[in-house]
């Protein structure tokens, strides 16, 4: 009898199949239609809800005497729209100069000679896990504020400085990306185009980058998102981007109720700048996956 | 240990290269525990956004329509607003209200990046697991609902261990990137390396030095995660599955 009773209680289902038909009450995992490019509304709708709900909190917090919540934000919009444009043209100038030097540090990862493809990958490496904080701070602290090229003295304002402070990261990521790129192209391309006496630069800027541009595209955009949100770490080193420009209206009103609402404003810009390139990204990717 | 302070500080002394941190024991300490505090940081983060983001990844497998929607909306607002000011929205928007104890804010400037650091990486150690549960086949799932595994059952015996493997890779860029995202704590006065470093690099006017030895460690912290890494994927590997 002892022996019955230590048999365990609940046993394993050694014959799950014999087991009646449960049919599973979802698709689990199944639908992958989805994917997470379906939220663009909900996102923005939430980000709104979340906004406007601040500004009535505040609204219902502020005395009578003080300005509306939506009216001061609305007063001060013009100045942080210019702080915004900062963002952007910094984003844009980063981007170009990291693309730049980044496909020159990527031709050089897939360099024939050994020493050229070695230090480009300390280069890559170096750039590419120093953290973005960090890599700013070296260029604002270690740069000087204007060099002198023979008799011109060209001034290097804040700005351009933590521009180049950014592109450093987006050079190696972007080395990176060529690098894969380049690799992705089947060997029967050049040894077709070397066959056909081209020569090793020939076949790369001819037939090779070419064919690149498509595949690096999707990964292109999304440095360019990660980049844009980058940018507000100028504020820490002192441009007057757009958090620094939150500081000074918060610093000229005064009010501790406008926190939420401003920062949710604030989020709410660079979302619906972010998130449209994000969306984007992922349309190209599943396109070009199929092919 | 003498012997390295001693050759440091003739080092000052013969060449101007200043490194404070080596034999002066107060910057030595900042450093150390900065240093210290950059890896708590990191490692708290880490254990929390992967038990989050696997809750996250289950929520997404939900059969509630509306479950799955805000668990993609969250991770669509982390992914795609600048951390940074999610730290400040947290630091400064949401801490004043907050109550507090005993005059102190219940949760101090290195709580605060935990907070907004752990939703940040939940995120996106959630949109990671997402693509590794994707690449498990199909019929891998449905073999294991027709032999009468449960939901949470097929989540965590099924699917979890292939999405883990198949996510390694993806997992340890993630890790890399929050010991980097770590340095943001900087801005809401976290004790970590890169403050300490500035700290020791304005008190002690060392500035290139200070910069070369923060660079080097963060290189070094990451080098060795990769290292890790690395083995861990090796170790974790199965014959014909994710290569």
């Amino acid at each position: 009898m002892s022996g019955h009773s230590s048999l365990p209680q609940k046993r394993p289902a050694a014959f799950a199949v014999m087991l009646p038909v449960r049919l599973p009450r979802s698709n689990l995992y199944l639908d992958r239609s989805g994917g997470g490019g379906l939220f663009i509304w909900q996102t923005g709708a939430l980000l709104l809800a979340i906004f406007l709900g601040s500004v009535a909190t505040a609204q219902v917090q502020a005395t009578a005497a003080q300005a509306s919540v939506l009216g001061v934000l609305l007063k001060w919009t013009p100045l942080l729209a210019q702080g915004f444009l900062y963002n952007l043209v910094i984003s844009v100038v980063a981007m170009l100069l990291g693309t730049l030097a980044g496909v020159l540090l990527g031709l050089a990862r897939v360099s024939v000679r050994a020493p050229v493809r070695g230090s480009a990958w300390l280069v890559v490496q170096f750039f590419r896990n120093a953290p973005w904080l960090v890599l700013l701070f070296f260029i604002m602290f270690l740069m000087p504020f204007e060099v002198t090229i023979g008799q011109h003295t060209i001034p290097l304002p804040a700005w351009l400085k933590s521009t180049i402070g950014l592109s450093l990261p987006v050079m190696a990521n972007i080395a990176e990306i060529i690098r894969g790129a380049v690799r992705s192209i089947p060997s029967a391309q050049w040894e077709a185009a070397r066959s056909l006496a081209f020569n090793r630069r020939q076949i790369l800027w001819q037939i090779i980058l070419p064919q690149c541009v498509k595949r690096m595209l999707p990964a292109w955009m999304n440095w360019y998102a990660i980049l844009t949100m980058a940018t507000t770490l100028a504020s820490i080193v002192g441009v007057s981007e757009v958090i620094t420009t939150v500081g000074y209206v918060m610093a000229a009103e005064a009010r501790t109720d406008l926190l939420i609402p401003i920062y949710c404003y604030v989020l709410l810009w660079f979302f619906l700048y972010c998130y449209p390139i994000a969306r984007y990204t992922r349309r190209l990717e599943a396109r070009f996956a199929e092919r | 240990m003498d012997s390295l302070a001693a050759w440091f500080k003739w080092l000052y002394e013969a060449t101007g290269i200043k490194l404070t941190i080596f034999y002066d024991h107060y910057d030595r300490l900042r450093f150390f525990e900065g240093l210290g505090i950059t890896l708590e940081l990191s490692a708290v983060v880490l254990v929390l956004s992967l038990v989050f983001g696997v809750i996250v990844t289950w929520l997404c497998g939900s059969s509630k329509m509306w479950l799955r929607r805000s668990m993609g909306v969250y991770i669509e607002l982390f992914r795609n607003t600048p951390p940074l000011v999610q730290i400040y929205f947290f630091y400064f928007a949401i801490g004043p209200l907050l109550p507090k104890f005993e005059g102190e804010p219940i949760l101090g400037s290195l709580g605060w990046a935990i907070v907004a650091l752990t939703l940040l990486e939940t995120a996106f150690t959630a949109e990671i697991l997402r693509a590794g549960v994707e690449a498990v086949p199909k019929a891998t799932i449905e073999a294991a609902q027709a032999l009468g595994y449960s939901r949470t059952q097929v989540l965590l015996r099924i699917i979890m261990p292939l999405a883990l493997r198949v996510s390694m890779p993806a997992l340890n860029n993630n890790l890399v990137n929050l010991v980097k995202t770590t340095t943001l704590g900087y801005a809401i006065a976290v004790p970590e390396l890169l403050h300490a470093s500035s700290q020791i690099w304005s008190e002690q006017v060392n500035v290139p030095e200070m910069m070369i030895v923060l660079l080097i460690t963060y290189i070094a912290i990451v080098g060795l995660i990769n290292q890790v890494m690395h083995w861990l994927e090796k170790s974790f590997e199965l014959p014909g599955y994710g290569q």
